[in-house]
């Protein structure tokens, strides 16, 4: 069985009273694909947050190669370098280029030279298609394209583990596809990734393991096939439901007086 | 057509003793604008972090700044430490110290409005990726920051220049009181020469000012 590289055990997470998650462990080993689905404000993004310390925690611990991440730490640059993170809203840097947002934090905080590192970038850019696009500015880009860029941003810090932050959530639909082939792509070399999607097919496809976040904890976790075809809860079912669209359904969602409740 | 009172502008060196006081006049603006643009931008940052000691003391400072007439500022730097704590200030360090507080205050409350006005997501992806506090103000808030800040920055700067007018009155020979000396002399030969003088003045603080608002122009579009 491959290596552990994180790890999470009896994770709480509160903002003032309100308790976000409760108790919540989780491994990921080396090149597994987690995929956490989950209804609008389950706490998903608040726990890819959580691991890179960009949310303080308030109870547990988490360790990544038994390293443990915490906000007050000296360490913690040094521990975020090994954890690439892509955001819905991409955030790329505006004021640089393409190819100075991918070389900042290689060349800065690694001290790779940029000679190097540069190289590097180009040929991640060209896998991921834009290699045409190293001089442009993020304002030039489409989102489907400044989101690949912002993926090749965290690859180039050879991350030992990635985290996606519901990155096709502000896209347009025609632009979804183009990221999540490079998602896949990256799954079937055998990266380690922890994905938070709405995007369910694509949930399938990914992930080696599905983990249905609700009511602040982990409700149920198993392989894709099993998680779509057979789940056990009925939360899950539920879920499930909600991404089906039939005439009933339509009915259903029909007050009385023909206006959406 | 009548009498401008232009001709005076060439008896003796009175064209060069204007280009003088206005020279004067910049010194101070610009001196004091190096100080504030420094001052401002450290004060600055350190009260962009909301509740800090920092962020209080610049409020009250700039409280103090905005309800307080300049005039009364360099009254009080003048002529009041004269008599309270016996410093023999010149006027013109009097009138730059004035000048640094004034613009460290604003600049101080610019550099803190456009800090805060970058989103915290952009702190935040820089932090993911393993920048240091410092690296990130260094190579993300303070880039952009900077951006922000250079039409108003630029506006700050001229409002010195223009103001720096005030100076004549804590005996500071700027160009103002150059002007007044050359009309006051000239009285009998040229009455007219007023208007011809203050043209002039109006004149020499256009070219002064302009370069300033068309470099902010030209850095505004290559930063768009």
């Amino acid at each position: 069985m491959a290596e552990t590289v994180l790890s999470i055990s009896h994770l709480t997470k509160r903002f003032g009273d309100q308790a976000i998650l409760e108790d919540l462990s989780l491994e990921v080993r080396e090149g597994e694909v987690v995929v956490i689905v989950g209804s609008s404000g389950c706490g998903k993004s608040t726990f890819l947050r959580c691991i890179n310390a960009l949310e303080d925690i308030q109870g547990g611990e988490i360790r990544l190669r038994g390293e443990l991440i915490q906000s007050d730490r000296k360490n913690l640059p040094e521990l975020r370098q090994k954890i690439g993170m892509v955001f819905q809203s991409y955030e790329l840097f505006p004021h640089l280029t393409v190819l100075d947002n991918i070389l900042l934090a290689p060349v800065r905080t690694q001290k790779r030279s940029r000679q190097d590192a540069r190289e590097e970038a180009l040929a991640l850019l060209d896998r991921v298609g834009l290699k045409e696009k190293a001089d442009s500015w993020p304002r030039q880009l489409s989102g489907g394209q400044k989101q690949r860029v912002a993926i090749v941003r965290a690859l180039i810090m050879h991350p030992e583990i990635l985290l996606f932050d519901e990155v096709t959530a502000a896209l347009d639909p025609e632009m979804v596809r183009e990221v999540l082939e490079v998602i896949v792509n990256l799954a079937e070399q055998g990266k380690t990734m922890i994905i938070v999607t709405h995007e369910m097919p694509f949930a399938r496809a990914v992930a080696d393991r599905i983990i249905l976040l609700d009511d602040q904890r982990i409700l149920e976790e198993s392989d894709p096939e099993t998680f779509f075809t057979d789940p056990k809860t009925d939360q899950a079912k539920k879920f499930l439901q909600t991404f089906e669209f039939s005439r009933k359904t339509k009915q259903r969602l029909k007050s009385p007086k023909g206006e959406f409740p | 057509m009548p009498d401008l009172g232009l001709e005076v502008l060439w008896k003796g060196k009175n064209f060069v003793r204007l280009l003088g006081g206005l020279w004067v006049a910049l010194r101070i603006s610009l001196i004091a604008a190096g100080i504030s643009i420094v001052l401002g931008i450290l004060l600055g940052v350190a009260a962009s972090r909301k509740r800090s000691v920092s962020s209080a003391i610049l409020r009250i400072w700039l409280g103090v700044i905005h309800i307080m007439p300049q005039m009364v500022l360099l009254f009080l730097m003048y002529f009041g430490t004269t008599r309270a704590f016996g410093w023999n200030l010149s006027g013109e360090v009097a009138a730059v110290i004035v000048f640094s507080l004034w613009g460290s205050a604003e600049m101080a409350d610019l550099v803190r409005g456009a800090v805060t006005s970058i989103p915290a997501a952009q702190r935040e992806s820089a932090e993911a990726l393993g920048l240091k506090p410092t690296q990130v103000y260094r190579w993300i808030i303070l880039p952009q920051a900077v951006r922000r800040l250079i039409p108003q920055s630029i506006n700050l700067i001229t409002r010195m220049i223009k103001t720096t007018s005030l100076v004549t009155l804590i005996g500071v020979v700027e160009i103002l009181k150059v002007a007044q000396q050359i009309i006051e002399a000239n009285r009998k030969a040229s009455p007219n020469a007023a208007f011809g003088v203050y043209l002039t003045i109006f004149v020499m603080y256009y070219l002064a000012c302009r370069p300033l608002s068309l470099a902010a122009k030209k850095l505004e579009k290559r930063w768009g």
